[in-house]
């Protein structure tokens, strides 16, 4: 299991990131969140970042391992904790408070 | 396992012959062309003629804590254990480990289904603070979720439990309305039989108007308390395609999980038995045309408190289990050990038909449940035992329940479920002080088909028991009040002494009896006597005449005595002449021969 996996990568540097996508198939919205999270994350990771795409259609019992409901999901893995951020990541400005890039606005939480 | 601790499981018999109940249904069913699920709960299969519609999903709604995720769990349970159809339970409130823990007192063990691959539980864990949404998504992730436990497993049967609570989870209520409205489609594609519960919203069935998208079934579950007292009820709110009971079923969930009781009764269709079975009193029989009560009839008994009701219930469950059928006894008001003891004191022995088997007592006090689950659990005890005869003692007992219309009709129900299963029904009544005894209190007077009352009969300062029958349909019963009396060895009929003001009773009866008793030995004796005179008679008559033969005797000797010696002289004379003629020398060969002949 991905997720258990996790537990062996050694403590990591505030400068590494993992972020998940999962995806089912190559659907219009898969796509968009795609490119969007490559944007984001070139942006404001520079290459501090590992993108891992999961497609649920070819692994599909990751969706029960990794509590996957909604698609497209991003997970960020790494830094802990655990971040879910659902929808095709359009909205770079939620994006960035789900990633802990951005300081939460007191309203948004 | 599963199938060994639950009494249905064991006996599927017992499904069938609930369906019994309802000819009329039945009838309705096979006419019926939409295809159906038994869900495998009790009673359910009956209401909804069949099961839940195959293929399609069902709605069970209901507010907190009425059953729902119990039934549906059970809906999976009975379905990989009765009728080999795997299941999906889909949790999005409980997590596995809880769920498995919660069911677990109804005997149902989830992980060895699980392990057995018939039953797959996933819980869905959704966090709203743990979510953050960016735009556009859908619901694929649960879609691939979904149909990989289905596939992995095979299964038939599918559970969302409860799938309004993503709507909590999940932001953008009108993606979610689409995504749940292409769910629905997606089982239907499927070909599974889906149940999706959901919360009763405020003047809606479902807080998000679920009704809306699963329309081919809708089951709604109510929890109410009335009177301090819960009742569980059931309700088809609508079943497309199908015919279904409509009215609301009170539902019981034990320790063998959901039991559904569908009350209609129908139609007056009972079959009447002409075969007698004794009331245990053998004067009672006679009293009732001789051989006792009709089978599958209901027996009333009613009297005031003491008057020995319970005794005589006691007799007939006694007589029912020597004939070897099992009886059911439920009290109301007293304790089973109670009356064990009560029993054995007029000879009685209920414990060893305890043992044995044969009969089983259950003891609740009516406040403790609503009439409709009183109905339940006697419906319930009956069918698992298989009982031929019932007791319900008193049934004055649970007017305190409802008001007279509801306990009738809740007795009328019973009536027709033990006439329909052919199973003879004894119905205690305590009557009141001072209210007519003819007067029954819940007015099933005229349910009942036989109808015995017992009365104190006041008379010369005591009181005295009496019985009679005031009705019993089907037969030529007797007309008579009879004393009874309680001895070591039962309830016994006394005989009846008519006095001058009519029947006696206790002492004036004794007082009869004695004088009666007195009389008879005058009257014996005086036989007695005139016996022995005659005897006496006999004897010296006899006397007499052995004196006379005795005098007959000598004189008969002497006479005897006198021929002899004549005979002896005679021949002695002859001899005399012989020798004188033959010293004559006289021809003696004519004379000698005479002589020589009588001589001998």
């Amino acid at each position: 299991m991905p997720a258990a996996n996790l537990t062996k990568i050694p403590k990591p540097q505030n400068d590494a990131w993992v972020l998940r996508l999962y995806v089912a198939g190559q659907t219009p919205k898969s796509v968009t969140a795609f490119a969007n999270l490559k944007k984001i994350c070139a942006e404001h990771l520079a290459d501090k970042y590992r993108i891992e795409l999961i497609d649920l259609l070819e692994n599909p019992q990751l969706a029960r391992g990794d509590q996957i409901v909604a698609i497209p999901t991003l997970v960020r893995n790494l830094p802990m904790p655990i971040k879910k951020i659902i929808g095709d990541l359009s909205n770079t400005e939620r994006v960035l408070v789900g990633l802990d890039l951005r300081p939460v606005p007191a309203a948004k939480r | 396992m599963i199938e060994s601790e639950h009494p249905v499981m064991k006996n599927p018999k017992n499904v069938s012959r609930v369906s019994n109940l309802r000819p009329l249904n039945q009838r309705e069913y096979r006419g019926s062309t939409l295809p159906k699920t038994p869900t495998g709960i009790q009673g359910l299969d009956e209401i909804t003629l069949g099961g839940l519609p195959k293929g399609r999903p069902t709605l069970i709604c209901g507010s907190a804590g009425c059953g729902k995720t119990l039934m549906s769990i059970e809906f999976l349970v009975r379905g990989a254990t009765q009728f080999n159809e795997p299941g999906v339970f889909m949790a999005f409130e409980e997590t596995e480990e809880d769920l498995r823990k919660n069911v677990a007192s109804l005997g149902y063990d989830l992980k060895e289904l699980s392990d057995r691959k018939k039953l797959v539980v996933d819980y869905v864990y959704i966090e709203r603070s743990e979510i953050e949404d960016t735009g556009e998504y859908d619901l694929e992730g649960l879609f691939v979720r979904l149909g990989y436990a289905i596939d992995s497993i095979g299964a038939k049967r599918v559970v969302l439990d409860t799938i309004e609570s993503i709507f909590a989870g999940l932001p953008n209520p009108s993606i979610l309305r689409a995504e749940l409205r292409r769910l629905f489609r997606w089982l239907k594609d499927k070909g599974v039989t889906a149940i999706v519960t959901g919360e009763r919203g405020d003047g809606t069935l479902t807080r998000q108007g679920l009704e809306e998208y699963v329309s081919d079934c809708v089951i709604l579950l109510d929890h109410r308390v009335r009177e301090q007292i819960s009742t569980r009820r059931l309700q088809i709110i609508k079943y497309r395609g199908s015919t279904h009971g409509t009215n609301e079923y009170p539902f019981l969930i034990d320790e063998h999980g959901i039991s559904v009781l569908p009350i209609t009764s129908i139609a007056l269709e009972h079959q009447a038995s002409s075969e007698r079975i004794s009331s245990g009193i053998k004067r009672l029989d006679a009293m009732l045309g001789g051989k006792g009560y009709y089978r599958g009839t209901s027996v009333l008994v009613s009297g005031m408190a003491g008057t020995g009701k319970s005794s005589l219930a006691a007799h007939f469950v006694d007589a029912a289990c020597r004939r070897g059928e099992r009886c059911a006894y439920f009290a109301t008001e007293e304790s089973p050990d109670l009356i064990m003891r009560n029993m054995r004191s007029i000879g009685i022995d209920l414990g060893s038909w305890v043992k044995k088997g044969m009969l089983s007592f259950d003891a609740t006090r009516p406040t403790f449940h609503g009439l409709e689950m009183h109905l339940l659990r006697m419906h319930k005890l009956v069918r698992e035992t298989n009982a031929r005869v019932v007791v319900v003692d008193p049934i004055t007992s649970y007017i305190s329940l409802g008001d007279t219309l509801e306990v009738k009709s809740m007795l009328s129900r019973l009536i027709d479920f033990f006439k329909a299963h052919q199973i003879t029904a004894f119905f205690t009544s305590l009557t009141e002080g001072g209210s007519a005894l003819e007067q029954s209190e819940v007015g099933i007077s005229s349910l009942m088909d036989t109808w015995i009352l017992l009365r104190h009969i006041e008379s010369n300062g005591e009181r005295n028991r009496g019985i009679w029958v005031l009705k019993s349909r089907g037969m030529p019963h007797s007309n008579q009040i009879r004393e009874f009396v309680f001895t070591k060895h039962g309830i016994e009929l006394v005989d009846v002494y008519l006095g001058a003001e009519g029947v006696l009773t206790g002492t004036a009866r004794a007082a009869q009896e004695a004088k009666e008793t007195a009389a008879a030995l005058v009257r014996r004796q005086d036989l007695e006597r005139k016996g022995r005179a005659l005897e006496h008679r006999k004897k010296a008559l006899e006397a007499k005449i052995a004196a006379l033969r005795a005098e007959f005797e000598t004189e008969k000797a002497e006479m005897e005595k006198d021929i002899i010696e004549q005979k002896h002289h005679e021949g002695v004379l002859e001899q005399d002449r012989a020798a004188m003629a033959k010293s004559r020398k006289a021809d003696a060969s004519s004379n000698n021969r005479p002589n020589g002949q009588k001589g001998e």
